[in-house]
């Protein structure tokens, strides 16, 4: 013992023998003896955190979805029942708001895949060193940079005065009046979570190896055949992974319906929002059950079709 | 490569149009920044920068102060939960550490909104005023999970052999820290927090419903936008802050070189 504390002089800043050397050491060896306590020290903090303040909100709002408010009073009323569920189910106004909330959000994940995979295949098959890298920061980019400048600078450009109408009428187009519109909502959901897609669409199609197509090529097939029988399903995971990002932040979403959306783009957090500020939270917990329900199932799916082995 | 010339050709192409789309309207919002007039039309018709000093007023010093604040505490705070977890789910196995991961995931898994109203309501229940505070929580709640992955990450791509051999060796817990996991940890660390505070910055919905009356940027230009006010001065302040955003994420990405775990969607899963 006493040769290995003489060893450890050299890493020592401050001479042996001190009270805080020795105490230190005892500490280390009582960690090193009850790795348990160790294991606790460091785990309690952020999980007790997490669960008093996040994982109980969660609860408590769930919980009072099966509340209520007394309409004359605005309290709240201890009162276990389903009358919010029942409100949702039965108001064809919510129906809509939600299958349009899911059906945009679909869109959305469809576009961008579209717009993702020869992307994807470029940076990971065809792009040498350097342009790669160049694309990946260049999708890096936008994916951090700030949401809500993204989807004002759309609106600007979708404006009747707009970017988008101005070039329109210089290669003699009519001019788009999508400004403000479902129209509007889906294409600007689809330019900000486009990164989200790019990357694990492009991290999917990079691990396929190269012998994988030279033995498909041996073996008689051809670039389609290669494509859709090889390609194809291993790149699939891929892109399910990112769909579970875009379709998740589109469900969930209200500011981009709100600022670019129009007359009858609500989504369901929009319909959330405004029943927070006029305090009707059970009802609000209640339909934000809903996204939560879809994404349970989608997620179910997802693993299934492996995607999170491609995250 | 298998892939004919054509078609290389035309996916070459395709990759240059979609990095387009994602650029185009970046320079655009550079360009409107420095737009004379404040009606927001197409094409520009002179250029200024008289907006920027125009944009410097005491509300929107205000706001960016408390998003500063904000952004700081809550990566702070991060930073010490995060690794603090990290280092405890990757040194040691028990039952039940798959689910750490997916719980810490939770916030950015979850849709915002449902995030926002949870911690809205249990505050309002809770009679706690909202303050800076009430939004420091909200932010620290998604920050976490930041840290945590890169952490992680970092963690287990370096050999538990070393803090053995540290042992052997005869260091103490501290020394081992100091000399042998700090030197490999600091820069996961510099990038966590960096991404965190850039991801804090810029919230807008669990903040709307954390922050009451106060403003942080990101709800003051959100107020500006709704209302259509004040147009000229949203566009120097978006400028300012896609620019901003642009410092730390390179920089996190030369720290985190070849990691991946900038690659915003995975770094956000459980068990990577």
């Amino acid at each position: 013992m006493a040769a290995s504390l003489d060893a450890a002089q050299g890493l020592s800043r401050r001479p042996p023998g001190r009270p805080t050397r020795a105490a230190r050491l005892r500490l280390s060896g009582l960690f090193w003896r009850h790795p348990w306590a160790k294991a606790l020290l460091l785990l309690a903090p952020p999980l007790l955190a997490f669960l008093l303040v996040y994982v109980a909100s969660l609860a408590a709002l769930f919980v009072s979805s099966f509340w209520t408010i007394d309409p004359f009073t605005s309290e709240l009323r201890h009162v276990w029942n389903l009358d919010n569920y029942r409100t949702l189910w039965e108001a064809g106004a919510y129906h809509s708001v939600a299958l349009r909330t899911i059906g945009i959000a679909a869109a959305v994940t469809l576009a961008d895949a579209a717009l993702a995979f020869p992307l994807g295949y470029f940076m990971a098959r065809v792009a040498g060193r350097r342009s790669r890298a160049f694309v990946f920061v260049a999708v890096l980019l936008p994916l951090w940079s700030s949401y809500l400048v993204r989807v004002y600078i759309w609106r600007l450009i979708l404006a009747d005065d707009g970017v988008l109408n101005w070039t329109l009428r210089k290669v003699g187009l009519p001019a788009a009046h999508i400004g403000y519109s479902n129209w509007a909502v889906w294409l600007i959901f689809t330019y900000v979570w486009l990164p989200f897609m790019i990357l694990p669409v492009y991290g999917a199609l990079e691990r396929i190896p190269e012998s994988f197509l030279e033995a498909s090529r041996d073996l008689g097939a051809g670039a389609w055949t290669t494509f859709r029988r090889v390609v194809l399903p291993l790149a699939l995971p891929g892109v399910v992974a990112g769909s579970i990002f875009t379709f998740s932040l589109t469900l969930g979403d209200y500011v981009t319906p709100l600022l670019a959306g129009g007359a009858s783009s609500q989504f369901i957090g929009n319909v959330v929002y405004d029943n927070i500020t006029t305090q009707q939270t059970p009802f609000a917990a209640a339909f934000a059950t809903v996204p939560l329900a879809v994404m349970g199932v989608y997620l179910l799916l997802a693993r299934r079709l492996g995607a999170f082995e491609a995250l | 490569m298998t892939e004919s010339r054509a078609s290389r050709i035309a996916l070459g192409t395709w990759s240059a149009l979609v990095v387009a789309f994602l650029w185009i309207p970046l320079v655009l919002i550079a360009l409107y920044a420095f737009n004379a007039s404040n009606v927001q039309s197409w094409p520009i018709a002179s250029f200024s920068t008289r907006w920027f000093h125009a944009a410097w007023t005491e509300e929107v010093r205000a706001s960016l102060w408390l998003s500063v604040r904000v952004g700081l505490i809550a990566t702070g705070i991060a930073l010490v939960l995060g690794s603090a977890a990290a280092f405890g789910v990757a040194r040691f196995r028990f039952f039940g550490r798959e689910a750490i991961s997916f719980l810490l995931v939770l916030p950015i898994a979850l849709p915002g909104i449902v995030t926002g109203i949870a911690l809205n309501s249990a505050f309002v229940t809770g009679n706690v005023e909202l303050s800076q505070w009430t939004i420091v929580v909200g932010h620290a709640t998604f920050c976490v999970v930041i840290v945590y992955n890169n952490v992680l990450a970092r963690l287990r791509r370096s050999s538990p052999s070393l803090l053995e051999a540290s042992q052997d060796l005869g260091a103490d817990g501290w020394q081992t820290f100091r000399f042998v996991v700090w030197p490999v940890l600091s820069t996961a660390l510099v990038a966590g927090g960096l991404l965190a505070f850039a991801l804090s910055f810029d919230e807008v919905i669990v903040t709307t419903f954390t922050a009451g009356a106060q403003n942080t940027l990101p709800l003051l230009i959100l107020g500006y936008i709704r209302l259509g006010q004040q147009l000229p001065v949203v566009n120097v302040i978006a400028f300012a802050m896609i620019v901003l955003t642009v410092v730390p994420v390179l920089l996190a990405q030369r720290l985190m070189r070849d990691t991946g775990v900038l690659r915003r969607g995975a770094a956000n899963v459980p068990g990577v």
